[in-house]
């Protein structure tokens, strides 16, 4: 049957629930192209077929290729389209620097796409705020203080922060911080906010 | 409950389907057995019981619901879909009787989105499909309701287990308030969180170290 190879994309998305980011199936996307193209040239032979004998029983045959056509377009668009709210998502997820396993999981359109995206997002956030600029990616959840205490979940090397005191962040060690500055890292795993 | 950035493209409501959206590509692959009423030269390969060179009229197949809503037309007929048999009269009194006894994960597990797509193919018995789907959904709703707002940190897998997609869906948004105010009420709401998808890329790459 036709369409198969692009229903195995659709799957194989969907099987990466929570929005992870499977590897881009290059591969797969090649041969839904090559059936494009094979069908098509089927029915461009039947068309003209069609039309110069006056055979208009092949009609019939040429509509069900069409709809194939049609059907694998609209896999691999939506497969595109999903996989790029993924990557919207990892920018907020992860912050502007994606670890190098989850880039390696992009084509380089993609690498392209997010940084384009990067830019955009970074001049609306530059561009709020009264010439200020605002970091909108900061603050999901209203904060009920400045400063938070956390615990380091594994080693992260030195953190400076705005009075220019240099803090290391060693494993198991607790600390005492501004919210702005572990947000992102309590995100990535790195910290975890610990309630008293 | 953190929020999470990722929103998948809504399936359809209804009889529309989304474009982009996966479940209803999926939701369109289920096959429905149909009859065709004309012949297509040259396609004899797609039937895999004869060896013949087209697929001739009057032959009985499968064909998946995107083909079938895209062949068929109301004025030619081009083919004639048959009803799936868990829409026929014999089901209908079935789910007429208890909705709740039946297991429509087994059955569907698009039970309600294929129903509201065979509305699309001119069939006496549309009203009465059209029926049982609705009293089906509110014959069940109120159970599945019950047990999302009330399994709170327990094993779902048994109370998901006979579900519809649709259900499904709903259960887990359910699952995903109720998580939500419980976390209010510990006073844990505010609590900054890691990102599930940051931690679920940890658990994979543990995986993939232990051979």
């Amino acid at each position: 049957m036709f369409c198969e190879k692009a229903m195995e994309l659709i799957r194989e998305l969907q099987r990466s629930n929570e929005g992870q980011l499977p590897a881009f199936n290059e591969d797969g996307l090649r041969q839904v192209l090559q059936e494009m193209e094979s069908l098509y040239e089927q029915n461009q032979t039947d068309v003209n077929e069609a039309k110069s004998d006056g055979r208009s029983e092949l009609i019939p045959s040429i509509k069900l290729r069409h709809c194939c056509l049609l059907r694998n377009q609209r896999c691999l668009t939506a497969y595109l389209y999903d996989r790029l709210l993924r990557i919207r998502a990892l920018r907020w997820e992860y912050g502007s620097v994606l670890p190098a396993n989850v880039r390696f999981h992009m084509c380089a359109e993609e690498v392209q796409w997010f940084s384009q995206y990067k830019k955009s997002l970074a001049s609306f956030m530059r561009s709020l705020g009264g010439g200020e600029g605002l970091d909108i990616t900061q603050d999901m959840k209203p904060p009920k203080s400045l400063y938070i205490q956390v615990r380091c979940l594994k080693d992260h090397g030195e953190l400076e922060i705005d009075d220019g005191t240099v803090i290391l962040l060693k494993k198991n060690s607790q600390h005492f911080l501004p919210r702005w500055k572990c947000e992102q890292l309590i995100r990535q795993g790195v910290l975890e906010h610990v309630m008293s | 409950m953190d929020t999470q950035s990722y929103l998948p493209v809504k399936p359809g409501v209804g009889m529309e389907e989304n474009f982009l959206s996966l479940d209803d590509i999926l939701l369109s692959h289920e096959r429905l057995p149909i009859r065709t009423e004309c012949s297509f030269p040259r396609l004899g390969f797609l039937e895999k019981s004869s060896d013949s060179h087209d697929i001739p009229e009057g032959t009985k197949m499968e064909l998946p619901l995107w083909l079938s809503k895209g062949l068929y037309e109301k004025k030619r007929r081009v083919l004639s879909v048959e009803l799936p048999k868990v829409y026929r009269e014999g089901w209908r009194t079935v789910f007429n009787a208890d909705p709740n006894v039946v297991d429509l994960h087994k059955m569907g597990p698009y039970y309600y989105g294929l129903g509201s797509q065979m509305l699309h193919f001119d069939s006496p018995e549309n009203p009465e499909i059209a029926q049982t789907l609705l009293q089906t959904f509110i014959g069940r709703f109120r159970r599945n309701m019950d047990s999302s707002q009330n399994a709170y940190n327990e094993d779902t897998s048994a109370l998901v287990e006979r579900l519809d997609c649709l259900e499904k869906a709903l259960f887990s948004s359910g699952q995903s308030g109720l998580n939500s105010f419980q976390s209010w009420e510990k006073g844990r709401a505010s609590q900054l969180t890691a990102s599930s998808l940051v931690l679920n890329y940890r658990k994979r790459k543990i995986n993939d170290l232990q051979p």
